[in-house]
């Protein structure tokens, strides 16, 4: 007993128990992902974090002892939104051809998205901190935390009410694009990654590569247009 | 492999360094994305360099979110406090945005005849 005492506290030091916890964290909530058919109701991030939730929470170790295994995983977040610039050069002639819906629908989405999430949040007496890390959370995280940082929110409450908007819309895009009738996957991808950044990126790739690409440039644009407008649009609100 | 993440991550690098000097508030990835691209289209050997790597990191992009997710549990007080505006707020904008934003994309597709193909 007392041998796994000290395995156990020397293992709970180091980023290799976090860091498998992770990817095994993972590796389950995709199997039920796919055993589930690749339902949206099965999303893989938010049943890895409720698995993972769960395990910090029994075990008593705190977030940011987790983080130092999970952060070689974290850290790869960067280098992804640069990858996506594989799937945009392969669409590129797509993309041109659709410059006009791609403009109207990233302004439309972008500021949808922002408004409503204020005025929500407004007629519900939320303000202050919780109000200025709301605004973003239609970005993908990073962009989120930077944003709020700068209009007076908090960034890691930013970062997890980005990821929650992230599988939000995962989970509601197929059945309500099915419930709206609409067929044009450049125009379901795109919408998803205006208001679900990456995880909807993820989401689009997984149902149809023509979505997933769009999605990612859906994610991109709005990345700049959030950046752009949200310092505007939450003084409406304060 | 190595000669791939090299090329992703002098653009994220360079990304983050124009994004500082600039002031700009596009973060460095998003600039890097766009480096790579302006990289990819004119080096065709670049993307037969780039292209497993950046397949295989997509391919799991979903796992990315996992660890900045988690940190949910940190803010579980302040977010209980909210949870039924909450739920509302998430819901409501989510849909919204996504209908809006399909919507706007379809109709503004048929009016000016961009179709796919």
């Amino acid at each position: 007993m007392s041998e796994f005492t000290e395995i156990w506290s020397y293992l709970s030091r180091g980023p290799l128990l976090w860091l498998t916890a992770t990817l095994a964290a993972y590796a389950l909530a995709d199997a039920i992902f796919r055993a589930s058919g690749r339902s949206p109701f099965a999303n893989p991030v938010l049943i890895s974090v409720v698995i993972l939730g769960i395990v910090l929470h029994l075990s008593g170790t705190p977030y940011a002892t987790y983080f130092e295994g999970a952060q070689f995983v974290h850290f790869l977040l960067g280098p992804a939104i640069v990858c996506l610039a594989l799937p945009l050069y392969d669409n590129l002639g797509r993309l041109r051809r659709a410059i006009l819906p791609v403009g109207a629908a990233l302004l439309a989405g972008s500021l949808t998205a922002m408004l409503v999430t204020l005025g929500l949040a407004r007629a519900f007496g939320i303000d202050g901190t919780l109000l200025a890390s709301l605004a973003p959370k239609s970005a993908t995280a990073p962009v989120a935390i930077g944003v709020a940082e700068h209009i007076g929110g908090s960034p890691t409450l930013a970062a997890v009410l980005a990821i929650l908007t992230g599988i939000t819309g995962a989970i509601l895009a197929t059945p309500l694009l099915n419930l709206l009738r609409l067929t044009d996957w450049r125009a379901r991808g795109f919408a998803l990654g205006v208001t679900s950044h990456g995880i909807g990126t993820a989401r689009a790739l997984q149902v149809n590569p023509t979505a997933g690409a769009f999605a990612g440039l859906g994610m991109v644009l709005n990345a700049v247009a959030t950046a752009l407008l949200a310092p505007l649009i939450l003084p409406v609100f304060q | 492999m190595i000669h791939a993440i090299l090329a992703i991550l002098l653009c994220q690098m360079a990304g983050e360094i124009l994004s500082r000097l600039s002031g700009m508030p596009v973060p460095g990835p998003v600039i890097g994305l766009v480096l790579l691209a302006t990289g990819l289209s004119a080096f065709p050997r670049l993307r037969d360099i780039v292209r497993p790597v950046a397949q295989s990191i997509l391919g799991n992009l979903a796992l990315l979110f996992v660890p900045a997710g988690v940190g949910v549990i940190g803010h579980l007080s302040a977010l209980a406090s909210h949870a039924g505006a909450l739920v509302v707020i998430f819901l409501g904008s989510t849909a919204a945005a996504i209908s809006v934003g399909a919507l706007t994309f379809t109709a503004v597709a048929r009016l000016s005849g961009s179709r796919d193909e």
